[in-house]
This record gives structure tokens, sequence and C-alpha cells, in this order.
């Protein structure tokens, strides 16, 4: 390992380079595609009108923000495992961009929730459940400034990105349990997917540009904190040098 | 030299456990500092919820296991809040992380402790809270122990891995709670339900679901910290 770092952080920045190359554009496009799928393809849904069109993007920023802590758990067992700071990079940036999506989950739901259920906010099973993801996940990114700087706050933020993951089936049957409103689920329904064909198909391309965004997100934000690091070797390295 | 490191090296799991347990007994025994702020901020607890709900006696049946709850979690948090301060200050946890110990041992054992004081701080809530809130618990009481041991472990264990954590940031007393509270929300939601049904009187068998929550999360959560305990110990 040098100053600058390992032989896995410059493949890891080799690899996001490549990815940010590929899925930036290919995001862009994906957007612009799914919002033509949404606002020009997919029917109107016959009783609740275009508020139902929230539906897509807030599926796809749930998808979204899943991937990355899901990414987050296992990039923090990579960490924990081989110590290099290129997995725990990987790890915080996606906790991040996980987080932008869950928000982005609570905010549009209840532009929903309020003509549809006739209130913004409802104690109900998935809304629970994404409120106390974004709890978790939160104090995930609280926890990094207050751990200090450098490979403690990598250690503890890791630790917490392992059993916050475990976590969410446990939280998502306790909560479930305790009650539920939400729409149950219409695409993964045991009957096989229960939307029109045009829905779905606007659906599928809208996680499709969702995951290219959270993944081009991730690369990009891995990468400036990568800059950082440098940063902070070249630095050091001035000062030592006078 | 060789000697002393092979007698080190055969210090087994168990025993390191009961050791460390019995430390955190035995300091906690001389000073009673933790357990006598912990018993007064939960007899607070109640006072504030009596104040802040007014309850009638109906109001009281229904939220008693919910009150109680609240009153273990946030005596609990104070609890594990300190469990690893003394430890930290002289620079003990170095000293525990150096040991040849295996670090879930220390942690099992930390959380035994931890344990320990929940549970009689438990004990001194139930009657506390049966005359504060004028509430029959009597004959509720042998069907009480499932819920609150269960549900005591799995907060404890997650307490216990979180409270190292906490221990070692700038703001420990406000990063406890921020990481411990959603990620127990499962044990608290479980542990509630039981509690509930204890205490109407009911069989716990209705609730089999709730039970094997619980367990679950009680063995995720010691599992995961015995596993992961040692990546707090180093620096």
């Amino acid at each position: 390992m040098t100053e600058t770092g390992s032989r896995v952080q410059d493949r890891m920045d080799a690899i996001l380079r490549k990815v940010r190359n590929v899925t930036t554009p290919l995001a862009g496009f994906g957007l612009i595609a799914a919002a033509y799928f949404i606002v020009g393809y997919a029917p109107e849904e016959a009783q609740q009108g275009i508020v139902q069109k929230i539906f897509y993007g807030h599926v796809a920023s749930a998808w979204a923000s899943y991937l990355c802590f899901f990414i987050t758990f296992v990039s923090s067992g990579l960490y924990l495992w081989k110590r290099d700071r290129a997995w725990d990079l990987l790890a915080l940036s996606a906790a991040e961009v996980g987080v932008v999506f869950c928000t982005a989950v609570l905010l549009s739901g209840p532009f929903w929730g309020k003509p549809i259920w006739g209130t913004w906010w409802t104690w109900d099973a998935r809304l629970t459940t994404t409120l106390i993801l974004w709890l978790i996940y939160v104090g995930y990114l609280l926890l990094r400034p207050f751990a200090g700087e450098g490979e403690r706050g990598a250690r503890f933020a890791a630790v917490v990105g392992i059993i916050g993951f475990l976590d969410i089936p446990l939280i998502h049957l306790s909560v479930r349990w305790w009650r539920t409103l939400h729409p149950q689920p219409i695409v993964m329904n045991a009957r096989g997917p229960q939307l029109p064909p045009e829905m779905l198909t606007t659906l599928l391309v809208t996680l499709v540009a969702f995951t290219l965004l959270a993944v081009s997100f991730i690369a990009i934000r891995a990468e400036i904190e990568r800059l950082r690091d440098l940063a902070a070797v070249l630095r050091r390295r001035a000062l030592r040098e006078g | 030299m060789s000697g002393v490191a092979g007698r080190a090296a055969r210090v087994s799991f168990g025993g390191a456990m009961l050791a460390v347990m019995r430390k955190d007994l035995a300091l906690e025994w001389r000073t009673r500092e933790i357990f006598s702020a912990t018993v007064v901020f939960a007899a607070l607890v109640l006072l504030t919820i009596n104040f802040s709900f007014d309850p009638g006696q109906r109001a009281v049946e229904q939220m008693a296991s919910g009150i109680l709850w609240v009153a273990f979690v946030f005596a609990g948090m104070l609890g594990l809040g300190r469990s690893f301060v003394a430890e930290r200050e002289n620079a003990c946890l170095d000293a525990l992380a150096l040991s040849p110990a295996d670090p879930g041992a220390i942690f099992l054992g930390k959380a035994a402790a931890n344990l320990i004081f929940l549970a009689v701080t438990e004990a001194i809530v139930l009657p506390l809270f049966a005359v504060l809130f004028n509430f029959p618990m009597g004959r509720a009481v042998p069907g009480l122990v499932l819920p609150l041991a269960l549900g005591s472990v799995g907060f404890v264990g997650a307490g216990t891995l979180f409270a190292a954590i906490s221990t070692q940031t700038r703001m420990r007393e406000v990063m406890l709670p921020l990481l411990l509270l959603p990620v127990s929300v499962p044990v608290l939601i479980a542990s509630v339900r039981l509690t509930g049904t204890a205490l109407a009187g009911r069989a716990l068998a209705e609730s089999l679901p709730w039970i094997g929550l619980l367990v679950l999360c009680d063995a995720l959560f010691l599992v995961a910290g015995t596993l992961l305990f040692g990546h707090l110990l180093e620096d």
C-alpha cells in the first residue's frame, strides 16, 4: 500500500471511472425516456388520475435506495475484511446516494397519499419501514464525522452498515404485522403482475433509468471522496517538504 | 515469557466472558452509580408519562406495556451509555483489546452485565409502575418473564454494540440513541406486543410469531455483535 492508495484502490479508480463514463450519459437518456413514457405513453389511471404517475418515480427511487444500501452492506463487509479504503469509499458513497433516493421516496409518497388516502402520512407498514431505514442510514452518515477523520470512522460505519442492512427484513416483518394500509405489491405478486402492460413497461423503463442514475451518482461520489483523499495526501506532502 | 503467553492463550471463551461480566458487576456493586441513576431516571419517565397523558384506568390498561417499555428503553439507554465510559477514561478498552480474550467473549461479557443491570431496573420499575398507575400486576407477573427476557436480550445486544461505537465518538450521548433506536424497532414492537398480551392475562402461545421474531432479533444482534466487536476495539 502506497501513500496514495493500494492496488485495489487503483483498480477501483479505473472501474469507477469507466462506470461513470458509461452510466452517466445512459442515465441521462434513460431519464428522458422515462419522462416520455410516464407523460406520453402510460395511460392515465381511471380512478386516481394524474397523481398515479408519481408511482413510477416513487417505486424506482425505493428500488434504487435498497440497491444502494445493499452495496453499502457488501462494501462494509469487504472493508472490515480487507481494510482497504477503496471499499469504505464505495460504502460511504452508496449510503449517501441511498439516503438521497430514500428521501425522494419519503417526499414523493405524501403527494400521492394526500389525494388518494386523504392524508400526508400514515403509520402504514411500508411508510414506517422506509422512515426507519432513512433514520438508520442518516445515523450512519452522522456517525462518520463524529467518529473523527480516517480509519476509525470507517470501521464504525461499516459495523452500522452491516447491522442496519441485516435488520431490514426484521423491521419489515415487525412493522407489517403491526399494521398495513399501503397498496399491496402489484408487480411482484403471486398471481403475476397486475399492472396494464403499458404501465408495466413505463415502470421498467423508469426502474432502469433510476438504477443507472444511482450507479452513476455512486461512482461520481466515490471519485469526489477519492480526490479529497488525494488532496489531503498532497497537502501533507507539501507541509512536509515546506 | 512463553509460559505467560501460554497460560494467557488458554483463556477460554466462556471464562473470558464471565471475567468481563464479573468485573462490570463488581465495579457497579462498589459504586452503584449507574444503577441509582437509571432507577431514578425510570421513575422520572413514569412521572412524565403520567403528567403528559394523565391516563384514566381504562387508558392505563391499554397503554401499560407501552409505558413500561418506554421506561425500560430510556433508562436502559442511560445505563448502556455509561457501560463503556469507564473503559474509555482509563484506557481500559486498549487493555481489553490487548488481552488474549476473544473480542466476542468481551462483547458477550459486557452484554451480560448490561442485561443484569437492565433486569434489575425492570424488577424495580414494574412494582413502581403498578403502584403509581394503580395497575393490578399480581397475576400477570409469571407471564411477563419471557417477553421481558427476550426483549431485553435484543435491546441490550444491539445497545452494547452501539454503545461501544458511540463512546468512542464525539457527541457520545447523542450518537447512542440515534444509532440504537431505529435498529431496535423490531425488538420494541414485538416486546410491547408480547408484554401487552401477558399483562392482559392471555396465553403467550397466541403470539407465537412475535416470539419467533424476537428470537430472530436476539440471535442477529448477539451473533453480529460477537463477530463484529473486534473491529471496534482497535486503535
